[in-house]
């Protein structure tokens, strides 16, 4: 055994350090139903999870993000750029990740991990495409991913943009857990409870299914658009 | 004027000269036709840490030793320094004045520019108790759904008309349209259109704005040195009310627009009907309505059916804020009672491009300052 090497994205490893030190990311687990949300802009966005080898075209569109100080994006886009690359190079255990995609055109990005059956840990929510709630959305569907497709029991929850504190936990009047620290440390770690997600869920829990065959094969794949907002808003 | 919108990489100052220099390009001034400067600014000092802006901006654009003076009325500031700016001229005192209002808050976090906007409010009846300008919005709002049937799909109709307008407008801060369904009516609209201050949603606010708008006024005999197609303040009006909303007669009416800007339209010998467009100042959607009515466009009340009916669209009898209005266009609030003369006066002159009003001949612009407790109204024409 010793000697052979087996590959980590396009980097050779050893196979018997990589038995130590990688995860085995793809643990059966109920696949998330694509949906469909209306924005503001009444456009359509679906919702759907992505396969692990669609990481690296993630990691591409959140690349610009990364020195762009205001709202915390720098933050906020290296540590979900970590994450998805972990993810990617088996570094991170039972990541998933959510898309939006609207117009053919990847919208935003979530993604949170499964510590255990009952407990789920949320990460990151970025929106590409802004001031059309897309944010939000995305925000509800991974938590919705957590609670009804893989039937966690809580979830926890940190921010560390201010319009991620006002949005995540203000919005959803989210209780703090003591005692427990969030793996993306910093401050207080919030929980979303099965009480507080049936609570929220018909008012901040939205979208369509099934999705109609079109738009579906449409959202199959994303193009990356340029984000004007990062240098012109 | 700059686009309006966030400007991460200008100061202020930098704002106000880039706007001042396109007004002074536009009518082929230079620093030795203007005697006097005056800037409008609401909050420069509070976010900007900035005072004495109107000594700042005349040496910045190299107009020493004309005179200069900042001008503080809330988010009145700017139709307040037009104001001035007219006395001024109207005296004998100046033959040509540079007026630019501006203001940066994009980079203060929303709920301090929230409290900061709050302290025009009336202190010891009404700010010391948590009022905001949203939450007297929210309770106006609520006094007309009961009194005069204004429904919700009134206030995201504004929303939606004004948007439309901005997305034809280079200068608003959002350019982008939006659907009613997507605001109002569909599951998504609870989580794409939060509550703010019952019943005032996300969308039935304005934006928080960066930019700087500027006009030049002279005395009209002196107009033709600059321009073929002066544009003439034909009518200015401004009046107060109580400070606190409780303290009014009735709080579903705008007194201080119905005085202003029956001013304004007697001093221009016209009457609403002699309008061809309107900039109003709809700082919330259903400030838009109410204004339609108190400035005399409408029976009290008839404003959101005329709204219902397109009358106030771009295409309709009497478009209201083609710019996209403080919703879309945006609301540096120093900056929009110029911003909104600037808009009447390309409307006037045809130069409005995508959002152009057929055959404008004559617009109306009311600048609200405090929750409407000192108004400005004014009334231009082609010369």
């Amino acid at each position: 055994m010793k000697g052979r090497v087996t590959y980590r994205g396009e980097f050779p490893v050893s196979e018997d350090i990589e038995s130590i030190l990688g995860v085995d990311w793809d643990v059966p687990r109920k696949p998330y139903p694509a949906k469909t949300v209306l924005l503001p802009t009444g456009e359509r966005m679906v919702i759907r999870e992505t396969a692990r080898e669609e990481a690296p075209k993630i990691l591409q569109a959140i690349t610009p993000l990364l020195t762009v100080s205001r709202d915390f994006y720098d933050i906020v886009a290296a540590r979900q750029y970590a994450e998805l690359l972990g993810w990617y190079r088996r570094r991170v255990r039972k990541e998933f990740c959510l898309v939006g995609i609207v117009d053919g055109k990847l919208a935003g990005i979530v993604n949170s991990r499964a510590y255990d059956q009952k407990t789920h840990i949320s990460y990151h929510t970025v929106a590409l495409k802004r001031g059309a709630r897309v944010g939000a959305q995305l925000f509800a569907a991974k938590h919705e991913h957590s609670m009804e497709t893989q039937g966690a029991e809580e979830i926890l929850v940190t921010a560390e943009s201010p319009i991620g504190f006002r949005r995540w936990i203000v919005e959803w009047g989210l209780q703090v857990k003591p005692g427990v620290q969030h793996e993306l440390g910093g401050v207080k770690t919030w929980v979303i409870t099965r009480d507080i997600y049936n609570k929220v869920k018909p008012r901040l829990v939205m979208g369509s299914r099934p999705v109609p065959e079109d738009l579906l094969k449409r959202s199959a794949t994303f193009e990356i658009a340029p984000l004007d907002w990062v240098s012109k808003e | 004027m700059t686009k309006f919108g966030r400007h991460d990489d200008k100061t202020l100052i930098d704002l106000m000269v880039e706007s001042s220099l396109r007004a002074l390009e536009d009518a082929g001034a230079s620093e030795k036709n203007v005697d006097a400067v005056y800037a409008a600014s609401m909050l420069a000092g509070e976010l900007n840490n900035r005072v004495a802006i109107g000594s700042a901006l005349v040496d910045q654009l190299a107009l020493i030793p004309a005179a200069a003076d900042r001008v503080e009325n809330g988010p009145a500031s700017g139709g307040s320094a037009i104001k001035n700016a007219y006395c001024g001229i109207a005296c004998g005192m100046y033959d040509t004045v540079l007026v630019t209002g501006g203001e940066k808050m994009r980079h203060v976090p929303g709920e301090t520019i929230t409290d900061y906007i709050a302290t025009m409010t009336n202190i010891e009846a009404e700010y010391v108790h948590g009022v905001t300008l949203p939450s007297l919005a929210g309770m106006l709002t609520r006094l007309y759904m009961e009194r005069y049937g204004l429904t919700e799909e009134d206030l995201a109709r504004v929303a939606v008309k004004n948007h439309l307008n901005g997305s034809k407008n280079p200068y608003a801060h959002i350019q982008q349209p939006i659907a009613l369904e997507g605001i109002y009516g569909s599951p998504e609209a609870e989580v794409n259109n939060p509550m703010i201050a019952d019943p005032i949603r996300m969308y039935h606010c304005c934006p928080v704005t960066d930019g700087a708008a500027s006009v030049l006024l002279c005395a009209t005999e002196k107009a033709k040195e600059f321009t073929d197609t002066p544009i003439r303040i034909a009518g200015i009006g401004q009046a107060t009310d109580k400070m606190a909303v409780q303290d009014r007669k009735d709080p579903a009416v705008l007194e201080a627009l119905r005085v202003s800007a029956a001013q304004a339209f007697k001093m221009s010998k016209t009457t609403p009907q002699d309008m061809s467009l309107a900039e109003l100042h709809d700082a919330f959607t259903i400030l838009e309505i109410v204004e339609s009515e108190d400035a005399g466009f409408f029976k009290k009340g008839a404003g959101s059916k005329a709204l219902r009916d397109g009358v106030t669209a771009l295409e309709g009898r009497l478009p209201i804020n083609p710019s996209g209005g403080l919703k879309a266009r945006g609301h540096p609030v120093g900056a929009t009672g110029v911003a909104q003369v600037v808009e009447l006066t390309w409307q006037l002159r045809g130069e409005a491009d995508k959002r152009q009003v057929k055959n404008a001949k004559r617009g109306f612009s009311c600048n609200l300052g405090g929750f409407a407790n000192n108004i400005l109204a004014f009334v231009l024409e082609r010369s």
